[in-house]
C-alpha cells in the first residue's frame, strides 16, 4: 500500500483537523467527529445533516456550509458513522425548526441514523429522514437491501440545503429531498479497485484489461466484470440503464452529472460527458445544468459514475442558489 | 471448573475477552471475507469495538452479568459503525437485559438470553434464515442449544452441540445468494463466499464454548 498518510488509525482525525485548519471560517469539528457549520445553530432554520463512511471526499464534510449541509458525520473509511455522531450533529444544528437527516441507503447507515433519530426525538428535537437510493445497478426488490445511495446524494444535499437556507420549514425541506430522490438515477463503473487504509491491500483485483460495471462507492465489486471498452462504449453502458429506469423522456431537462471515483483525471470525465451529451441529444433530453468532477469518490478508485436528475423550475432555482462550503461555492 | 452447574460472572467476562482476542487474531481473515462480498472492513470494525468494550469491563462497579454485557453492547453501538455496530450492539444489549442483576447463569438462562438477543437482531435487521447473514449461524446454534438444554445435557455437551450447529450454519452460507446488507448488491455473484457476519458470530459462540467448557452441568437443573 502506497498512501500519503501517517497511520491508518489517525487518517480520519488528521483529515478533519486539516479541514478545520484550511476552512476554519466555514466549519468546526466537535466531538465525536462531527463537522459543523461554524455559525450553527441558526435560530429558526431547519438543520440539514448527512453522514457516511469516510473515503468519499469531498462528501460529506466538504459540503458543510452556507446553502448546503449544517453538519456531516464522517465514519471510519467506508464505515457508517455511529449514532452518537448523528445525535451530536442533530443537537448542534437544531435551531428550533427541526432537523432533516439525508441518509444514503446502506444497511449500516440506515440503522445508525435510525437509532440517532430516536434518541434526538427523545430529547425533544423534531427529526425527519429521507433515504437516497439512486443506483440503478442494484436490482430493487423486497428481498435485497435495495438500491444504494450514490451521486444523487450530492445533488440532494445542494438543493435541499438551499431550500433550508431560504427559510423553508421541515415538511417542505423533507418533501423537496424526496422529490430529488424520486427524480434522480445513477450508475457507476470502475477501472481499478481501491485500498482501504486499515486493510492495506486493494478490496478486489482487476486485471489490466478488465473493468467492473455497476459498482458502488465502497470499492465493492459490481454486478459484472468485463473486458475494458472505450469511453464511448462505457458511457453508453452507464447512460442507457439510467435513462431507461426513471424513465427520462423526450422533452425532459436534466442536470447531467459525470462524477469521478477519485483516481480518474478530469480529461477522461469530459470525454465521458461529451458522449453523454450526444446520447441525451439523440433522445431529445436537454441538459439544463451540468456538473463534472470528483464529487463523491471511492478513495483512489479509477472510474466514473453518471447521474441524471430531472429538473423543474424549483429544483433548478435551488441548484443555482448561492453556496459556500469547503468544496462547493458559487453565487456568492 | 469441572462439575460446576452454572456460568459465573468471571466466566462471562472471560467469554468477551476471548471473543475480543479471537477477533483481533482473525481480523485480517474477517476483513478478507468481507472484501469478497462487502466493503473490506468487518474485522477492522469489530476489533475496534471489542477492544473499546473490554477496556471498560474491569472498572464495572458490580459483578452483574447483565450490566457487563449491556456495557459491551453500548460500547459496540458507539464505536463499531456500519451494520455490525447496531447488530452486535443489540445482541449484547438484549443478552444483558435478559441476564440483568445476575452473578451467575445456567444453561436455561443462556437459552433465554440468546433468544432475546436474536429477536433483537431480527427486529433491527429484518433478516431471515437463508439471507446469508449472522442469523444463519445464530439461529441453528440457538436451536441446538435449546434442544440440548431441554434434554438435560451437560453444559459441556450443550456447548459442543451449539458450536457444531453454528459451524454448519456458517459454512452453509457459502452457496447462498445474499439478500441483506452490502453483499446483496452483488446478486448471484455473492454465492460462493462465506458470509463474514456469520463467521464472526461463529467465533462469538466458539469463544463461549472455549471459555465455558469444562463447566459441567450437575445432576440438578441449574
Amino acid at each position: 500500500m502506497k498512501k500519503l498518510i501517517n497511520a491508518p488509525e489517525t487518517a480520519v482525525d488528521q483529515e478533519l483537523a486539516g479541514m478545520v485548519a484550511a476552512h476554519g471560517d466555514l466549519i468546526r469539528v466537535i466531538e465525536p467527529n462531527v463537522v459543523v457549520r461554524v455559525d450553527a445553530p441558526r435560530p429558526g432554520k431547519v438543520g440539514v445533516i448527512s453522514g457516511g463512511g469516510s473515503g468519499h471526499e469531498p462528501m460529506h464534510g466538504g459540503y458543510v456550509g452556507m446553502g448546503m449541509l449544517d453538519a456531516a458525520c464522517p465514519g471510519a473509511v467506508f464505515t457508517s458513522p455511529v449514532p452518537d455522531q448523528m445525535l451530536a450533529a442533530t443537537t448542534a444544528v437544531n435551531g428550533g425548526a427541526g432537523v432533516l437527516h439525508i441518509v444514503k441507503n446502506y444497511t449500516g447507515d440506515i440503522m445508525n441514523f435510525e437509532l440517532a433519530a430516536e434518541m434526538a426525538r427523545a430529547e425533544g428535537i423534531e427529526v425527519s429522514s429521507v433515504v437516497i437510493a439512486d443506483d440503478v445497478a442494484v436490482k430493487d426488490s423486497l428481498y435485497t437491501a435495495g438500491r444504494r445511495g450514490v451521486g444523487g446524494t450530492v445533488l440532494a444535499e445542494k438543493i435541499v440545503g438551499a431550500a433550508a437556507e431560504a427559510g423553508a420549514d421541515l415538511a417542505t425541506v423533507t418533501a423537496l429531498c424526496q422529490k430529488v430522490q424520486d427524480n434522480v438515477r445513477s450508475m457507476g463503473m470502475a477501472l481499478t479497485s481501491c485500498t482501504v487504509p486499515a486493510a492495506g491491500k486493494p478490496t478486489f483485483e482487476l486485471g489490466e484489461d478488465e473493468m467492473e460495471i455497476g459498482i458502488g462507492i465502497h470499492g465493492e465489486p459490481g454486478r459484472t466484470r468485463m473486458k475494458l471498452a472505450t469511453a464511448d462504449e462505457i458511457t453508453e453502458m452507464l447512460a442507457v440503464p439510467v435513462l431507461d429506469d426513471l424513465p427520462f423522456k423526450q422533452g425532459d431537462s436534466v442536470l447531467a452529472f459525470v462524477n469521478g471515483m477519485g483516481g480518474t483525471p478530469l480529461m477522461e470525465l469530459y470525454i465521458v460527458f461529451n458522449k453523454l451529451s450526444q446520447i441525451l441529444k439523440g433522445r431529445g433530453v436537454a441538459i439544463g445544468r451540468s456538473f463534472v468532477g470528483n464529487w463523491i469518490t471511492s478513495l483512489e478508485m479509477a472510474g466514473c459514475s453518471i447521474t441524471l436528475l430531472r429538473l423543474d423550475d424549483e429544483l433548478t432555482r435551488f441548484w443555482d442558489a448561492p453556496v459556500k462550503t469547503p468544496a462547493l461555492r458559487w453565487g456568492i | 471448573m469441572n462439575g460446576a452447574t452454572s456460568i459465573s460472572y468471571d466466566e462471562v467476562v472471560a467469554w468477551i475477552n476471548t471473543f475480543a482476542a479471537t477477533v483481533r487474531d482473525q481480523k485480517e481473515y474477517l476483513t478478507a471475507l468481507d472484501s469478497a462480498i462487502g466493503d473490506a472492513d468487518h474485522g477492522i470494525n469489530m476489533d475496534r469495538g471489542l477492544q473499546a468494550a473490554i477496556v471498560k469491563l474491569p472498572g464495572l462497579p458490580a459483578r452483574d452479568i447483565g450490566a457487563a454485557l449491556k456495557s459491551v453492547g453500548m460500547t459496540m453501538v458507539s464505536t463499531v459503525g456500519g451494520a455490525s455496530g447496531p447488530l452486535y450492539g443489540t445482541f449484547f444489549l438484549q443478552f444483558g437485559t435478559a441476564t440483568a442483576g445476575r452473578e451467575e447463569i445456567g444453561l436455561d438462562d443462556v437459552v433465554r438470553a440468546l433468544d432475546a438477543a436474536i429477536a433483537g437482531i431480527q427486529r433491527l435487521g429484518k433478516a431471515e434464515a437463508g439471507d446469508k447473514t449472522m442469523l444463519d449461524t445464530l439461529l441453528p446454534a440457538r436451536d441446538a442449544l435449546r434442544d440440548a438444554a431441554g434434554s438435560a445435557a451437560s453444559i459441556d455437551d450443550a456447548l459442543a452441540r451449539t458450536v457444531e450447529a453454528a459451524e454448519q450454519g456458517m459454512l452453509a452460507t457459502t452457496p447462498l445468494v445474499a439478500r441483506k446488507g452490502r453483499a446483496s448488491y452483488l446478486g448471484e455473484r455473492s454465492a460462493g463466499h462465506q458470509d463474514p457476519g456469520a463467521t464472526s458470530s461463529y467465533l462469538l459462540l466458539k469463544a463461549a464454548a472455549d471459555t465455558w467448557s469444562g463447566t459441567a452441568r450437575g445432576g440438578t437443573a441449574r
